[in-house]
């Protein structure tokens, strides 16, 4: 089929913006998490 | 974490359904052939690009009146979801005209305001990395957020207001405009499924920013003491 090649391009590309969109969210979040754990136990040990 | 990992699961076959649907069950349109397929991503995407930076401008305006951090929490978590859904309208937009004008992209009405609308959204969130102090990060950014919400009418309109490259609307395009039964239902499955990854996506944004304003909250305390 012509220029099938050409829709399946711009369904990847779009999931791809999506699924590294969601990463990106998700891996910040880790990391907010992990810093919220050092300061409260950091705040702890200062009690 | 379990939960949501559930959701995306869900969500994600949801998606791949509709994408099944759009290839194999919905029509090959006649004078396109299979380019005209972009079309459930492209159309999707662009209509959940405009409730999100719609409810940006909701939470802009609320942050205005009230000053609830909230607000600007939602505010900016609509912004770069909205942002990632014009990124893929940009994207598609210029693979589908390719094979159908002869040409990637042409700077009319309808495309550059689309393209000026990323930009907008752009700047929106480099503002915000630039300014520290809090409140007055959130409000600069609610102030140029409300301004940069009124491209998305003039983006939506200007296929009615001037002639275009871009073709005249399908949907909501008046008399003689309108989809075959099988192309209507697999573009409206394609689009709820597209607005619950918006929401996924927008509630997961947020939860960032709650843990963002928890760390500075500890900071603060970390540095009293």
């Amino acid at each position: 089929m012509k220029n099938l090649d050409s829709v399946l391009a711009a369904y990847l590309a779009g999931w791809a913006i999506f699924f590294v969109y969601y990463i990106s969210v998700a891996q910040r979040m880790s990391t907010l998490r992990e810093e919220i754990e050092r300061l409260k136990a950091q705040l702890t040990k200062g009690k | 974490m379990l939960k949501s990992a559930l959701k995306a699961t869900i969500l994600f076959a949801l998606i791949a359904v509709t994408a099944y649907l759009a290839f194999y069950y919905a029509p090959i349109e006649k004078s396109m052939g299979v380019i005209q397929k972009i079309f459930y991503l492209h159309i999707s995407c662009a209509f959940s690009a405009f409730v999100a930076f719609g409810t940006c401008f909701y939470a802009n305006l609320r942050y205005v009146f009230t000053r609830a951090p909230k607000s600007d929490w939602l505010a900016v978590s609509a912004a770069e979801v909205g942002l990632a859904f014009i990124s893929v309208v940009l994207i598609t937009g210029p693979i589908w005209a390719h094979p159908v004008w002869g040409i990637w992209w042409t700077w009319d009405a309808r495309l550059t305001l689309t393209f000026v609308l990323g930009l907008l959204y752009v700047s929106y969130l480099l503002l915000r990395s630039m300014i520290e102090e809090p409140d007055k990060r959130a409000l600069f950014s609610a102030l140029f957020g409300i301004f940069a919400f009124l491209d998305v009418p003039l983006v939506y309109f200007s296929i009615r207001w001037w002639r275009t490259q871009h073709p005249q609307p399908v949907i909501l395009g008046g008399p003689g405009s309108g989809l075959e039964p099988r192309m209507r239902v697999s573009y409206l499955l394609m689009w709820g499924a597209l607005t619950g990854l918006l929401i996924l996506l927008l509630s997961a944004r947020y939860k960032l920013e709650a843990l963002r304003a928890s760390v500075d909250d500890l900071r603060r305390e970390a540095e009293v003491r």
